[in-house]
C-alpha cells in the first residue's frame, strides 16, 4: 500500500464531477494515471486519459497496479468486485456510505483473490515527490515534503493537519496511508504498522486514530515488536458514548472504543502518546529524529 | 438505526419465527385494554432503544388488565436504561422451560458477520463470555452465501440441546437470512424461550440496521429521531449535529479533524459546545452548519478550524461568510485555515471580516477558549 511513483492507476468513475477533478491533480503531481472506466462512456477521455467502458476492458489495453473507486455507494459494491474479478491487487475505496454488507462481501472476495482493499471512505495514499492516489492535497508543500515519518490515518481531515504539522516542524512523510473511517475496513493500523516497519524509507511512524472499534489496540500488540518508534495521536477524546461522531465507525458504545482506553493501550505497547497534534514534532525530536537530508533545507 | 422492539418482532415474524401475541400502547388505558385482548398473564414492556431493560426495572409481570395498566403508569414517563419511556409492549407471558441465547452481528475485527449462541440465555452475552468464555458458541459466516440449517445445526455441535436442536438451528439459520435481508449490523434474541413442548419462541428481539444502507428498505419503520431539538434540526437538514455542554461553538471539517478540534478545546482548557460535521460532500453546507451551531444559546465563542483535503477550505468559507453575514452575530471568532483552497479561503476571512486566522491551529484553540472564558 505504499506507491511507488511508477504505480499504474485506474480511476474508476473517472467521468464523475469529483473524479475528474482529482484525476487531474494527481496527473499534475506526475502519477501515471493510465485508464478510467465510466460504464457506457467507453471511447471518451478525461485530461488525455482514456475511458473504457469495464474494467476488463482497461486491464486488456494495459495492465493497473492500483484501482481508485470515485463511484456513489449503492455502486461501488459491484465496482469494487469488477476491479478484483480483473486482476487488480490494490483497490483504494474513496466512498463514504457504503452499506456495511457490501463492503463485507467486497473483503471477502479480495481475501479469495489475493486481493487488497484500502478503505472504504478513506483519503488515499500518498508518497510525497512521487506519486498519489485519492483526494488528499499531495502537491501542497507544506503538508506534504518527502522525509522519513510513516502516516496512518483513519480521517483525511485530522491526517492533513498531522501532516501539515510534521512539515511545520521540520520533517517529511515517507508515505500517507488513509485507511478510512468505517467501523469495517479493508486494511487496519496494524496492516500499515507492518508495511511501515518493512519499509526502508521509513525511520518512525506517526499513527492517527479515534474512537471506535479496536484498530488501534490491535495495533498496540504490535508496537512492542517494531524495531521503529511509534507516535499516537487519537481523536475524540472529549467524545461523549453512545453518539457516532461522523464516521461510521467512530462511536463509543457499551464502554468500548473510548479514546482513553486506545491512548492506554498504545502507550502500554510503547507508543509515545500525544493529546494535540502540535506535540508530535516535539516527541518525533525527543526520540531523536531529525529533519534529515530529504526534509526541510 | 435501532428498531423498536414491536417492529423487530413483526420482522421475525414474517420470517417465520414465532413471538408471543401482543401490542403497543402508549397510555395505561391501551396498556389495559391489549392485556384484556391478550386474555391471558401478560408481560409489559419498556420500549427504549437500549438494552438491559431487565435491569433498569423496564420490564413488568401483570396477571390482569389492572395490573397491566399500573405497570404501565410506572413505566410511561419513566426513565429506563437513559432513555425516556414514550412506549410499552404488552405481550403474553409465555412458559419457559429454558432461556437460550441467540445473534448474528457484524464482527468488525473479523470482517464478516458472526453467528453467537448460548445455552445461557437471559442475561448479558458479554457478562457470559467475559466469565465463561466457552459458554458461547461463536462461528464466522461467510456473506457470500446463505447459512444452511445442517451447518447451523453442526454449529450447534455440542450445546446439548437434544431433540430441540433442530428447532433451534432452524431458527439460527432463519435470524441469519433476517440479518441478510434487512442488511442489519446485528439481529439477537435474548431470552430465546424453549417452551416444555419443545417449542422455540423469541422472547425479545433486538435489530439494528446499518445506517447506510436504510435508504434501501424503504420498507423497514423509520423511528423518530432521537435527541435535542437542535440534533432533531441538523438531522432534517442533513448534517450530523451533536450537542455537548460546553460553551465554545466548533466548526471544523471531517469527522476525525472536528474531535481533534474538540479534544484541542479540553486540552487548553475550554468546553465544547457541539460536534458538527462539515467534511465530505457536506463541505458545501457551511452556511446551515453555521446557523445550527449559533443556535445554541450557550456558545460564547467560535471557533473555525479547517484543513482542507476534499473539502475546498475557500468554499465552505465562502458558506460560512454568507450565514455570517446574513446573522450578523456579536461573538467572538478565531480561525485556523489550512489545506485545499486556503489561499483564497484566508484572503476572504481577512477582507470580509478584518480578521486575520491563526497561523496554528493551538493559537486559535486558545483564542476562542479564552474569549469565551471572559464572556462566561
Amino acid at each position: 500500500m505504499i506507491l511507488r511513483r511508477d504505480a499504474r492507476i485506474l480511476v474508476q468513475g473517472i467521468t464523475g464531477r469529483e473524479a475528474s477533478f482529482w484525476t487531474e491533480r494527481m496527473l499534475e503531481y506526475g502519477a501515471r494515471v493510465v485508464a478510467g472506466v465510466s460504464p457506457g462512456k467507453a471511447g471518451q477521455s478525461v485530461s488525455g486519459v482514456p475511458v473504457f467502458g469495464s474494467v476488463r476492458d482497461a486491464v486488456t489495453a494495459g495492465p493497473v497496479d492500483v484501482s481508485v473507486l470515485f463511484v456513489p455507494p449503492m455502486a461501488a459494491k459491484g465496482a469494487a468486485l469488477e476491479a478484483i474479478g480483473a486482476g487488480v491487487k490494490l483497490v483504494v475505496v474513496l466512498t463514504e456510505h457504503i452499506p456495511v454488507h457490501d463492503v463485507m462481501a467486497v473483503l471477502a472476495e479480495a481475501r479469495d483473490a489475493g486481493a487488497r482493499v484500502v478503505g472504504p471512505n478513506c483519503p488515499g495514499l500518498v508518497t510525497p515527490g512521487e506519486t498519489f492516489v485519492g483526494i488528499m492535497p499531495a502537491w501542497a508543500d507544506n503538508i506534504f515534503r518527502p522525509g522519513e515519518i510513516g502516516v496512518v490515518s483513519r480521517s483525511g481531515s485530522l491526517g492533513t493537519l498531522v501532516c501539515l504539522n510534521l512539515v511545520r516542524d521540520g520533517f517529511g512523510e515517507s508515505a500517507f496511508v488513509g485507511i478510512g473511517g468505517d467501523a469495517v475496513n479493508g486494511t487496519s493500523h496494524l496492516d500499515v504498522l507492518r508495511a511501515f516497519e518493512a519499509d526502508t524509507r521509513t525511520r518512525a511512524i506517526v499513527l492517527v486514530g479515534e474512537v471506535g472499534g479496536g484498530m488501534e489496540e490491535e495495533a498496540a500488540e504490535y508496537v512492542p515488536r517494531m524495531s521503529k518508534p511509534v507516535v499516537a495521536l487519537v481523536a475524540g477524546q472529549a467524545a461523549p458514548p453512545g453518539k457516532r461522531m461522523g464516521h461510521a465507525g467512530a462511536i463509543v458504545s457499551g464502554g468500548k472504543g473510548s479514546a482513553a482506553a486506545k491512548m492506554a493501550a498504545l502507550a502500554r505497547g510503547g507508543a509515545r502518546v500525544v493529546d494535540v497534534p502540535s506535540r508530535i514534532g516535539p516527541v518525533l525530536r525527543e526520540l531523536g529524529l531529525s529533519a534529515g537530508p530529504r526534509g526541510r533545507p | 438505526m435501532f428498531l423498536e422492539e414491536g417492529a423487530a418482532k413483526a420482522i421475525l415474524a414474517r420470517a417465520g419465527v414465532r413471538v408471543p401475541g401482543g401490542a403497543r400502547a402508549t397510555t395505561a388505558d391501551e396498556a389495559a385494554e391489549a392485556a384484556r385482548a391478550v386474555g391471558r398473564p401478560v408481560v409489559v414492556k419498556a420500549q427504549v432503544p437500549a438494552g438491559r431493560r431487565g435491569k433498569g426495572g423496564g420490564i413488568r409481570f401483570a396477571a390482569t388488565p389492572d395490573d397491566a395498566r399500573v405497570a404501565a403508569q410506572d413505566l410511561l414517563g419513566s426513565d429506563v436504561s437513559g432513555f425516556r419511556v414514550d412506549a410499552v409492549r404488552v405481550e403474553a407471558r409465555v412458559d419457559i422451560a429454558r432461556e437460550l441465547y441467540a445473534a448474528v452481528v457484524t464482527d468488525a475485527a473479523r470482517r464478516c458477520p458472526v453467528l453467537l449462541f448460548s445455552t445461557e440465555g437471559g442475561v448479558d452475552i458479554e457478562e457470559t463470555f467475559a466469565v465463561r468464555p466457552g459458554a458461547v458458541i461463536q462461528r464466522p459466516l461467510d456473506i457470500r452465501r446463505p447459512l444452511e440449517v445442517a451447518e447451523a445445526e453442526a454449529a450447534l455441535g455440542g450445546a446439548g440441546l437434544g431433540p430441540a436442536a433442530a428447532g433451534v438451528a432452524r431458527l439460527l439459520s432463519t435470524l441469519y437470512a433476517v440479518y441478510r435481508s434487512t442488511d442489519a449490523d446485528l439481529v439477537e434474541v435474548n431470552p430465546l424461550a424453549l417452551e416444555p413442548g419443545g417449542g422455540v419462541v423469541a422472547l425479545d428481539a433486538k435489530v439494528v440496521i446499518d445506517d447506510a444502507a436504510v435508504g434501501r428498505h424503504p420498507e423497514l419503520p423509520k423511528p423518530a429521531h432521537a435527541g435535542t431539538e437542535l440534533e432533531r434540526r441538523g438531522a432534517e437538514q442533513g448534517l450530523l449535529f451533536v450537542e455537548l455542554d460546553g460553551d465554545v461553538g466548533v466548526l471544523a471539517n471531517g469527522a476525525g479533524l472536528t474531535m481533534a478540534t474538540m479534544d484541542a478545546v479540553a486540552h487548553f482548557g475550554g468546553r465544547p459546545a457541539n460536534f458538527l460535521e462539515i467534511g465530505g460532500q457536506n463541505y458545501r453546507r457551511a452556511t446551515e452548519a453555521l446557523g445550527l451551531v449559533l443556535a445554541n444559546p450557550r456558545v460564547k465563542s467560535l471557533l473555525v478550524n479547517l484543513c482542507g483535503a476534499y473539502a475546498r477550505t475557500d468554499v465552505i468559507i465562502e458558506g460560512f461568510l454568507a450565514g455570517w453575514e446574513a446573522l450578523a452575530p456579536s461573538l467572538p471568532v478565531a480561525f485556523s485555515i489550512h489545506g485545499t483552497g486556503e489561499a483564497r479561503a484566508i484572503e476572504l476571512v481577512k477582507a470580509r471580516l478584518g480578521i486575520t486566522p491563526c497561523d496554528l491551529m493551538d493559537d486559535a484553540v486558545r483564542a476562542a477558549v479564552e474569549a469565551a472564558r471572559q464572556r462566561s
